[in-house]
């Protein structure tokens, strides 16, 4: 199939970028998105021209690295899909697709489509943890799990960090995220004694790094790579007022 | 990190507080207005009804707080709460505008339209109280004298089609407004799960498009000539 790209070029964090056009005629249907970067970006050092930059590692969609908005969507117009599981299947002979970055302050672009993402290493740096103590690992068990909490917890941590919420949010939040990691510690008992203080701390950073606030709008559900239901910021939001009203400090 | 002693702070001081602030005062706009709706819809049982009805508002609770007191309380509490929920509003608007500096090429906004129509709607509906206020309450906008009856005042308004437009435009607008606000106010504040979202959601709509058709058959009750 033959498609026209127009990719975001941007030589470094502060240059100036724009989209730049790109012809492909030989796509064929069952290549990754990935992929056909690939062969684009063959074709481009053949050329001498520079390659586009684009974070990837897995290639199986459970790294959460390839971050780009085709379309004016995160990951794609496949549901539930991360850009390296999403086929040339689903576009048309003809098509012209844009690919652009995260946008996001928080999200500062370093190259091309490749974002800066350690803000979040920083959300899960406040409190995304449960503190044990090191040595054999205990009986599993010796703490039982209701069958409810543990699938909703593991629902939750299937959450690989792709940031597609904040980019697909109109505010720019990363509420989803957050949620996500405090629903997969909190919903477990391992995880309660630092419950109140972990939604209050982990919130408490999020703000701090310029995410912007959550208005419930529920796209950054729609184009969730895992599907994490947009409830599970009811559950952040739960923990952060009951923590409020129990007077736990973020510290 | 900054410490916030006290519970004021605590809440003003994250977005999730400010956000729980924006739900209490919406719950408290929403109860008014559906008091309201109910106590409009009185229209259609006559002028003198209506008229009562309006002298009643002021005469209720007379031996405890005088003349048109329980109104006061009402208008205080609604005037820290829409200042209260205005205040949030912008100063979360200002974050999310903060929060992405360079937008997309390519648009494609997903999740509800409702959602992102908020702070517009918002605006729109907050337009329109200060219109209300001063064409109902205050009668400076009115076509008939400030001593006139409610009902009379009412009819007078909504002969000007391009005032009825604008009521029914802006009970849309409250509509769209309480659909989102209400189902989010019930996420904000903790009360959402997986399971019950879709009914939260339906809920509320239902409560939204109730409350504009309750309203805006007034006006169309004025222009069409059933209410004279």
């Amino acid at each position: 199939m033959k498609l026209t790209l127009r990719v975001w070029r941007q030589k470094d964090a502060d240059a100036k970028g724009k989209m730049v056009k790109y012809q492909l005629d030989d796509v064929d249907e069952d290549m990754s998105f990935l992929e056909m970067l690939d062969v684009l970006n063959e074709k481009l050092v053949l050329d001498d021209e520079d390659p586009i930059s684009f974070d990837h590692d897995c290639r199986e969609g459970i790294c959460g690295s390839c971050a780009m908005v085709i379309n004016g969507i995160p990951h794609g117009p496949q549901k539930n899909t991360t850009t390296c599981q999403l086929h040339m299947r689903h576009f048309k002979d003809g098509d012209t697709i844009d690919v652009e970055p995260w946008r996001a302050r928080a999200f500062p672009v370093i190259k091309d489509l490749v974002t800066d993402r350690s803000a979040f290493d920083q959300i899960i740096q406040a409190g995304g943890y449960v503190s044990v103590n090191t040595g054999s690992a205990p009986e599993a068990h010796a703490t039982p799990v209701d069958k409810v909490s543990a699938d909703d917890s593991f629902d939750a941590a299937t959450c690989i960090g792709c940031g597609a919420c904040v980019a697909a949010c109109p505010n720019g939040s990363s509420m989803l995220f957050t949620a996500a990691k405090v629903t997969h510690l909190g919903l477990l008992p391992q995880g309660q004694p630092e419950r109140q203080t972990r939604a209050i701390s982990m919130l408490a950073k999020q703000d701090e790094l310029d995410f912007g606030g959550c208005t419930n709008v529920g796209a950054c559900a729609e184009v969730c790579p895992k599907g994490i239901p947009l409830a599970t910021i009811s559950r952040l939001n739960h923990d952060v007022l009951g923590a409020t009203l129990a007077g736990a400090r973020s510290d | 990190m900054t410490q916030h002693r006290n519970i004021v702070t605590r809440t003003w001081g994250s977005s999730v507080g400010k956000k729980s602030v924006m739900a209490v005062t919406g719950a408290i706009f929403l109860l008014y207005v559906i008091a309201h709706m109910i106590g409009n819809l009185k229209i259609f049982f006559g002028l003198t009804t209506f008229d009562n009805y309006s002298v009643h508002l002021r005469t209720l609770g007379e031996d405890i707080f005088g003349y048109g007191g329980v109104l006061w309380i009402i208008r205080t509490v609604l005037t820290v709460a829409v200042l209260l929920h205005m205040w949030a509003a912008f100063s979360l608007w200002y974050k999310a505008k903060k929060a992405r500096p360079v937008g997309y090429q390519h648009r494609n906004p997903q999740g509800s339209y409702a959602a992102r129509t908020m702070r517009w709607g918002g605006v729109i509906i907050a337009l329109f109280v200060i219109w209300h206020i001063l064409d109902l309450t205050l009668g400076v906008v009115n076509p008939l004298p400030e001593n006139a009856g409610a009902y009379q005042k009412l009819v007078a308004s909504f002969d000007r089609p391009v005032v009825s437009i604008f009521y029914i435009v802006a009970m849309v607008a409250l509509s769209t407004h309480i659909s989102h606000g209400l189902w989010s106010g019930i996420q904000t504040l903790g009360g959402n799960s997986a399971v019950r979202q879709h009914a939260l959601k339906t809920f509320s709509i239902t409560v939204g498009v109730v409350i504009a058709v309750g309203f805006a058959i007034i006006p169309i009750s004025v222009m069409t000539g059933l209410v004279r």
